[in-house]
């Protein structure tokens, strides 16, 4: 029960940092205080905020529970390959929309849409898919923060009651503190769960007595020494990932976030020290996955999860898809840090680790922010609520907004039957990963349309559907070979994996994007181009 | 020159990330941490210098003049 308490009391410390940001701003009802903080966050915040924002459940509970089913190759997929392509748009595409937000006051991408390429309703369209896109993100905190709970009590607080604590308390500081309280919690997180990793590694690895003999034993059983490795994972596959990250910036809550710098010169040690601060975070988190394949027999749960892993990969083949489901279930790993935590640390130590892991899962309250904001400003004052009803009112919209969606997201959450990782990637990323030519379009290419923007969204949204409705339709196969539906001449068109859907051996988050740039520049070439004035707005030259 | 030589950079380093050479190997460095991992691990401090060369070397400063220039102009407006 220590841990827990330990737990309780950071939410409470979290709580009070978001009313002490609703304190320091009493009086000022504005929306850019509110939504943006009055862009004026110095670099330490700007850094650890802008990074803890996009960590979420995943980043400590999805990646050590992917490593220990898939093994190392965890780390390239998703933390290095990040560590290149994140850094990289933030400082191509981040500073450019933090200059535009400055210089003509946009508070959300969708303004900088409708302004660049002269258009209302598109607009509108791009909101409803994002906002579509950006739900996930958020369930995946709720169920983060109910799986934490529930496990850290070992049981004694339910996974229901453990996720409404969690979205009661991010409601919370963010419906009262706006992105201040926001900026200044995600700071205090980032900097917990930065030295949670390293914690976690030496306090585990002192308690298993060194990692030398659990990765020489790994190394030495047929079964797990795959795990050290990548041979499960074709490079098509890994290839694909790398895609991923593209996801980042075009996420709302990213971009709004890099508007929230007073200076552009905060952007500097973001872009430098971004991969630092992934490594810090994922290596620990990786390693200790891999590794707790290893303690079978100190850990019962361990065991049974291996077991589940086991019979799935030798009877799979042979089993109803609900069967098959269930082992998927039981084999997932999604706990197994805390797992080690509890067996390896001591009680006030793992309650505080607890924390830790609580600072990542907590990372969705940017999410329910960024979207009250869109829905304000893109829908609330677009369609004329700011002038009919004042700045208070959209305020308050925004607040009631928070409430509505934390409550949505929460009722999801207790129904969702996926794994934390599987429902982040599979939804939220490819689909956000799709989108990133929009931003591409509108800063850097003149000859970008409205029309192209469209034709994105749609594509995009056709896209994520259609991947979701293909995954429900055709069950997934057991492990090993996929279940092939299309093939040309002996090449894989269509195939279901285990994991999720191959295209030409791509993830399909690879033809979503290459699509997408093909859409842009296809039917922006057909297509009339905004008046010059805004495009020299843009990128300068003549205005007449 | 300075330009062309940081995209070839960024390139190299995200080919680099596919380092199907080590994709079967289980050997441990320093008894412990898988070659793979390892390998991604300093990919990723590969990765902080490259962003390090690119903030030192191609730093849009003209983002910053606009937006000074923008505030000076909306500061003389009536």
């Amino acid at each position: 029960m220590i841990p827990a308490i330990v737990v309780f009391l950071y939410l409470a410390a979290v709580l009070y940092i978001g009313i002490f940001a609703f304190r320091r701003a009493r009086g000022r009802e504005e929306a850019e205080d509110y939504f943006l903080a009055s862009r004026s966050l110095g670099p330490f915040v700007f850094l650890f905020s802008l990074f803890g924002t996009n960590m979420t459940a995943f980043a400590i509970l999805g990646s050590s529970g992917h490593a220990f089913s898939n093994g190392i190759v965890t780390f390239g997929l998703m933390a290095s390959a990040s560590g290149l392509v994140i850094p990289l748009t933030i400082f191509l595409i981040g500073t450019r929309v933090w200059a535009l937000g400055k210089k003509y006051g946009f508070m959300t991408p969708v303004q900088m849409f409708r302004d660049r390429w002269e258009c209302t309703h598109i607009g509108t369209v791009i909101f409803v898919v994002q906002a579509a896109m950006l739900v996930p993100y958020i369930i995946i905190g709720i169920m983060g923060g109910g799986t934490t709970l529930s496990t850290i009590s070992g049981g004694t607080v339910p996974f229901w009651f453990g996720g409404a604590i969690v979205a009661m308390v991010v409601m919370s500081y963010v419906f009262f503190g706006g992105m201040r309280g926001t900026a200044w919690v995600n700071t205090f997180q980032t900097i917990l769960f930065l030295c949670f990793g390293a914690i976690a590694l030496i306090v585990i690895g002192y308690g298993m007595g060194g990692f030398r003999s659990a990765a020489q034993a790994m190394q030495g059983a047929p079964a797990l020494a795959p795990l050290l490795t990548r041979e499960r994972i074709s490079p098509y596959y890994f290839f694909s990932y790398t895609f991923i990250p593209l996801s980042a910036i075009a996420f709302p809550h990213i971009l709004i976030f890099c508007l929230t710098a007073r200076k552009i010169t905060q952007f500097r040690k973001t872009v430098i020290f971004y991969p630092i601060c992934i490594l810090a975070i994922w290596l620990p988190c990786v390693f200790l996955g891999v590794m707790a394949n290893n303690r079978a027999n100190d850990i019962p749960q361990i065991k049974d999860k291996q077991e589940a892993r086991r019979v799935l990969a030798t009877q799979g083949r042979t089993m109803e898809p609900e069967q098959r489901d269930q082992l998927r279930d039981q084999a997932a790993g999604d706990d197994v840090i805390m797992l080690l935590l509890q067996r390896y640390a001591p009680l006030w130590l793992a309650g505080l680790l607890g924390a830790g892991i609580m600072a990542a899962v907590m990372a969705s309250d940017s999410q329910i922010l960024a979207l009250s904001t869109m829905f304000t400003e893109d829908v609330f004052a677009f369609y004329g609520g700011k002038t009919r009803f004042g700045e208070s009112v959209q305020v308050q919209t925004g607040r009631i907004f928070i409430i509505l969606i934390t409550l949505f997201a929460y009722i999801v959450a207790l129904q969702a039957p996926e794994t934390i990782f599987e429902l982040a990637i599979q939804y939220a990323f490819s689909g956000f990963a799709s989108l990133s030519p929009l931003l591409i379009g509108a800063l850097f290419w003149r000859g970008s349309t409205k029309w192209g923007a469209l034709a994105v969204t749609v594509w995009t949204a056709s896209a994520v559907v259609a991947v979701a409705v293909f995954q429900s339709v055709v069950p997934a196969p057991a492990p090993g070979p996929a279940t092939v539906l299309w093939s040309v001449g002996g090449t894989e068109v269509l195939a279901r994996t285990p994991g999720g859907t191959a295209v030409f051996g791509f993830m399909p988050v690879v033809p979503m994007v290459l699509v997408s740039a093909l859409l842009m520049i296809v039917v922006s070439l057909a297509t009339r181009k905004p008046a010059a004035s805004t495009i020299a707005k843009y990128f300068g030259g003549d205005r007449s | 020159m300075k330009r062309i030589l940081l995209v070839v950079a960024v390139v190299a380093l995200y080919v680099l990330h596919q380092d199907i050479w080590f994709w079967r190997s289980s050997y441990l460095v320093f008894g412990f941490i898988p070659i793979g991992l390892f390998y991604h691990a300093m990919f990723s401090f590969a990765a902080a210098l490259l962003m390090w060369l690119l903030v030192t070397f191609a730093w849009p400063s003209h983002l910053e003049r606009e937006v000074e220039e923008a505030e000076r102009e909306e500061d003389r407006a009536p």
